[in-house]
């Protein structure tokens, strides 16, 4: 009776609370107790100072020339038109892309594969998937110094190991070579992550569906194509907003292992920038390189999160 | 017929497809994390003479602790004790701020606190790279260069997005049912967040703790952009330099890299349940 009554009388006291934003009228026992959107402004203040408004000025900053000693001058145009006719620029967004694009393709079908797997609630997947887990507690600056070791052509494992697969002790040297490891060094350390986000999608997939999959007779492929992938759309999105986002980010790799090397081989748009801002002290152009950086990221994420409903506010429990 | 089988090992859930070969990769993928670790711990325990000749991948013959006594006397307690302080503050800045945030989220249904909780959702995206020049101006004119504020206020800003997405997640799940009883029983909403909400959050508040902390324990890039001198140096930075000043002197090298791990890997001893949960429910549907 009280839940069938309760929209209409949301709506009379709705009515006559007026104006008034907060909804604690005396009757209203679903309408109260709600805390004011207020609470959230320190929050959002504090986020806003040190995220939001950087991202700005850093649009304003492109636009001006800056040494990082005297005030910035504004030059307009200047640094936009440089960056799409620079070539090393040019290059370090192809070689982003290409990371990307290797990194995706490498981190989903092995995090996918290996969450399904530790999905299973058997003890020996427990205990493998905390043993996956240990890569992400390291920082990458440990993890490009240890593999940074790992891979010296002179004494690292690569020499004893690389071998046997037809891998040159000196791959950092080699431009595909040094690509790749970023690569592979970076799913070595955000594999576990994404290992666990299919683990939990994966987890939230109704039993049901399986079992009526089994009664009918569908294998586990079948299974797995019809209800395990199309269930974890949501997930793959997430996973891969993640993981885009991630690879146009890789910089402490590439400044500790490769120094954006051999040659510019290695000089993706992040280290591009440092480079750029800090050892040359060309700020406002660092803040064109920057932007377009960030432009490509969100862009890619917002396309991902809206063409798949993933910032929708759903109950993980709803439905179920 | 695989029914019945199913139906004999009650523990076992039913299906798990792909498992022959998702199984193998799992023993490959095992081999792929723990032989780099292997070689990390056996490599920091080996004399420095002889790991230049030795072959990596075999035990140390003649192991040792010197590298890690060479490493403490170079300078690593000031390097810990500088990441402890920023990792603690970190921490305590993102809980203080998020926590109201995702309460309002989940609380209030208004269009205001939709855009509050997509700003955050959006935040996600923002790489800490687009905006180290900003930063770096902004931290400078605060007066806060090379101190270690200036690397925990961005780091803890830059935890928000994620800590928000973990506590909403959390919240979204306490039964407005509980809500409704304290409602009745006259609780304000601070009351409400103090009694109902941290408590049944905390979940996803330790996840947040132990992520936001490990964001501080490993930041590379706001460390080495907004500080200079050796006695604002986190641990990152610290190993970063390691690398230039020990020279070939890997095993010390390496025995720096375990001695930044052992702190994080205490901590995820005692909390590995909370974090895998919580992580999990970010990729949830």
């Amino acid at each position: 009776m009280t839940t069938l009554t309760t929209p209409l009388e949301k709506q009379r006291t709705g009515a006559a609370a007026g104006p008034r934003p907060r909804r604690r009228a005396a009757d209203g026992r679903r309408a109260s107790g709600r805390p004011s959107v207020a609470w959230a402004v320190p929050g959002l203040l504090f986020f806003g100072l040190f995220a939001v408004v950087p991202m700005g000025l850093a649009v304003y900053l492109s636009f001006t020339s800056w040494d990082g000693l005297t005030s910035p001058t504004p030059v307009g145009l200047d640094n936009w038109t440089r960056l799409f006719g620079d070539p090393e620029f040019l290059q370090a967004a192809r070689l982003s892309a290409l990371l990307t694009v290797v990194s995706w393709l490498f981190q989903t079908p092995v995090a996918l594969l290996l969450g399904v797997w530790a999905a299973g609630r058997q003890r020996n997947r427990a205990v493998l998937s905390a043993v996956f887990f240990l890569p992400l507690l390291l920082s990458t600056t440990a993890i490009s110094v240890l593999f940074h070791a790992l891979l010296d052509p002179n004494f690292g494992v690569v020499k004893e190991i690389g071998p046997w697969f037809g891998i040159d002790p000196n791959i950092l040297g080699t431009s595909t070579g040094a690509l790749l490891t970023v690569a592979f060094v970076g799913g070595w350390q955000f594999m576990p992550f994404h290992t666990l986000i299919y683990q939990g999608g994966m987890r939230q997939i109704p039993q049901v569906l399986y079992q009526a999959a089994a009664i009918d007779g569908a294998g586990p492929l079948r299974q797995f194509f019809s209800i395990t992938l199309p269930q974890l759309k949501n997930t793959v999105t997430t996973s891969s907003v993640l993981m885009i986002v991630g690879s146009l980010t890789y910089f402490d790799t590439v400044l500790i292992m490769t120094k954006g090397g051999p040659g510019t081989d290695t000089t993706i748009v992040p280290y591009l920038m440092y480079r750029v801002g800090f050892q040359s002290y060309d700020l406002g152009y660092a803040s064109a390189v920057a932007t377009a950086l960030v432009v490509v990221a969100t862009g890619l994420s917002l396309l991902m999160v809206r063409f798949s409903g993933f910032g929708a506010m759903r109950s993980t429990r709803e439905g179920m | 017929m695989s029914a019945h089988s199913t139906a004999a090992r009650p523990g076992r859930r039913p299906r798990r497809l792909g498992n022959p070969v998702a199984g193998a990769g799992a023993l490959v993928w095992l081999v792929v994390v723990l032989l780099p670790l292997y070689t990390l711990l056996s490599s920091s325990l080996t004399r420095q003479d002889q790991a230049l000749s030795g072959n990596p991948l075999a035990p140390p013959a003649d192991p040792t602790l010197d590298n890690y006594g060479f490493v403490l006397d170079s300078g690593f307690l000031t390097l810990m004790g500088n990441t402890a302080v920023v990792a603690v503050a970190t921490v305590a800045l993102v809980l203080v701020f998020s926590v109201p945030v995702a309460y309002v989220a989940v609380r209030t249904r208004s269009g205001a606190s939709m855009a509050v909780f997509r700003t955050f959702l959006l935040g996600v995206a923002i790489p800490a790279q687009a905006v180290v020049v900003p930063l770096y101006m902004l931290i400078a004119e605060m007066g806060m260069y090379d101190t270690l504020l200036a690397i925990i206020l961005p780091t803890a800003a830059f935890a928000m997005p994620v800590a928000v997405l973990v506590l909403t997640s959390t919240m979204r799940d306490i039964s407005e049912e509980l809500y409704e009883a304290m409602a009745l029983d006259g609780a304000r909403p601070l009351r409400m967040l103090w009694t109902l909400t941290v408590p049944m959050s905390r979940a996803g508040i330790s996840t947040v703790v132990i992520f936001s902390a490990l964001q501080a324990w490993n930041g590379f890039l706001f460390p080495l952009i907004l500080t200079q001198s050796e006695e604002q140096r986190v641990l990152t930075l610290g190993l970063f330099n390691f690398m230039g000043q020990f020279g070939l002197n890997v095993p010390a090298l390496l025995a720096a890299v375990v001695l930044s791990v052992i702190p994080i890997f205490t901590v995820y001893l005692f909390a590995r349940r909370a974090l895998i949960n919580g992580l999990m429910g970010v990729g949830g549907k």
